[in-house]
């Protein structure tokens, strides 16, 4: 495997997470869209390392000012890394979703998995339907 | 299905203005709402500071009144013998233009709704009540109303009219230029005023802790017109029902459904002052005798102010626990925008009441720091 950080290693899912692929980890989080549809985020519940997730499992919890929205694990992987910096600054999920605002880095299991998940054109236009 | 509920779904008679000012409209209460516009941090932010107008035309506003006697003597005593049948408040003591808070009681003393009661300040319709009562529950308010209240009295329902609340410090020196009147109201005060020769209603009140206004005004140009000359005014932005819930969660005010509900009385709810010491002593209001019990014995259960001392809102349906054992619930939580941290009301033991009382909030099945809180977060500015 190599170590690219280019969009092609970049994958959405239906329920606008993001996972960067590198090696045999991967980066996760909220997209833009979804950061904007859910409003002032002001607590993130990010998961602990160590914590072994199956693709679509609840991996997150945001919480905007109004209501509590799960985030699902877009691959299948072992955490093993969390963002500590949304403890106290929930509000980078909103300024900076797809880059400061991560949420873990996972060791994946299935790289197989992102075929299942869209690329960045793929994506946009699938929130041009929303 | 969805398809179809929304088919169903009412537009108040704001519904363009909304779709206008970029509103996020959603299903509320049987009505096409907008939860917000510009969104809920900025929205509860600029009302504490400035003044938001709300539609709230989706609730149920009405007029109460004798068939016979209208502005005659000892008319609005009549019409308060009729409606203390069914609320605990005594309503023959108010002033003309005075309005007050109230619940409506099952025969167990459970509350049905709560609901503002206001008598009228002409003396010629001395005899009417205006009354509003709680969108979701409308339409059962007013059968038990009609079936409750003989057939000396009216109903007439307002709820196809404009409701709108501005709220906010600078609501009154919006207002003021509009209606003089209503500029010299006091709190829970209402002023029957005119305009291009339609007369409608402007009460001091709101349900957000801020001074404001509640103007009942009619479904045509006039009503429109009015509104549209407040939301032009730069003091004044549409507020969606998002920052309405988290504003009146901060000012400590129940929302039915959620922090009130059948099975709790009002002495649980913490209300017991919506009943005035003559009604306490004539016990004559449904479920008085299990009230009254409660007033001198106690409640098991009180509805509290709760604040999570981690940055983790506690939502509606968290379990409170202390020692491991379940002793309440909360019944409203979120993010207070004012507070800058998360707030909470709930139901919890008697015995656990006491501000900074140390509770664990059970988030997600985590327990999670939290302590009993005097309510509310944040003080009034209701002109008195």
């Amino acid at each position: 495997m190599t170590q690219k950080f280019t969009q092609q290693n970049t994958f959405y899912t239906e329920d606008h997470e993001w996972v960067t692929v590198h090696g045999d980890l991967a980066t996760c989080g909220i997209t833009r869209y979804a950061a904007d549809q859910l409003g002032d985020v002001v607590f993130v519940e990010v998961p602990e390392v160590g914590k072994v997730f199956k693709k679509g499992d609840d991996m997150a919890v945001v919480e905007s000012v109004k209501a509590a929205s799960d985030v699902y694990a877009p691959m299948s992987g072992e955490v093993i890394d969390a963002n500590g910096k949304l403890g106290d600054a929930p509000e980078t999920v909103n300024e900076h979703p797809e880059t400061e605002g991560w949420f873990c880095v996972i060791r994946f299991s299935d790289g197989a998995e992102t075929k299942g998940l869209m690329d960045k054109d793929a994506y946009y236009e699938f929130c041009k339907g929303h | 299905m969805a398809d179809q509920a929304s088919e169903n779904l009412r537009k108040t008679p704001l519904y363009d203005v909304h779709v206008e000012h970029g509103g996020k409209l959603v299903p509320f209460a049987g009505y096409e709402m907008p939860v917000q516009f510009e969104g809920v941090m900025a929205e509860h932010l600029w009302t504490r500071q400035h003044a938001g107008l709300f539609d709230v035309s989706h609730m149920g506003p009405c007029f109460l009144f004798l068939k016979e006697g209208l502005g005659g003597p000892g008319a609005h005593e009549k019409i308060s013998a009729l409606l203390e049948q069914i609320v605990p408040s005594d309503i023959a003591a108010l002033k003309p233009g005075q309005g007050r808070l109230t619940v409506l009681l099952n025969e167990e003393g459970g509350i049905l709704d709560d609901l503002i009661v206001t008598r009228m300040p002409d003396d010629d319709l001395q005899g009417m009540l205006y009354i509003v009562v709680n969108g979701a529950v409308k339409a059962e308010d007013w059968a038990l109303m009609r079936e409750k209240l003989s057939d000396q009295c009216m109903l007439q329902t307002a709820d196809d009219r404009i409701l709108v609340a501005l709220q906010g410090p600078e609501a009154a020196a919006v207002i003021e230029p509009h209606f003089p009147e209503a500029g010299e109201l006091k709190f829970m005060r209402c002023a029957h005023v005119q305009k291009d020769g339609e007369r409608f209603m402007v009460t001091r009140s709101g349900y957000t802790g801020e001074d404001g206004f509640e103007l009942l005004l009619p479904n045509n140009e006039t009503g429109l017109g009015i509104v549209k000359a407040l939301l032009a005014d730069d003091r004044v932005k549409p507020i969606g029902l998002g920052a309405r819930d988290s504003l009146r969660l901060e000012a400590g005010l129940c929302l039915y459904g959620h922090d009130m509900d059948p099975s709790r009385t009002l002495v649980e709810a913490d209300l017991q002052w919506v009943i005035q010491k003559s009604r306490r002593a004539r016990a004559d209001f449904p479920g008085a005798a299990k009230i009254t019990d409660q007033l001198t014995n106690g409640a098991a259960e009180k509805r509290v102010g709760i604040r999570p001392l981690e940055r983790a809102p506690a939502r509606e349906g968290t379990e409170i626990h202390v020692d491991g054992v379940k002793v309440g619930v909360v019944t409203s939580g979120g993010f207070g925008p004012s507070v800058e941290g998360p707030v909470a009301m709930g139901y919890i033991r008697a015995d656990l009441t006491e501000p900074g009382t140390k509770i664990d909030l059970m988030v997600r099945g985590k327990a999670r720091a939290g302590e009993v809180a005097a309510l509310p977060f944040v003080e009034p500015n209701y002109k008195r």
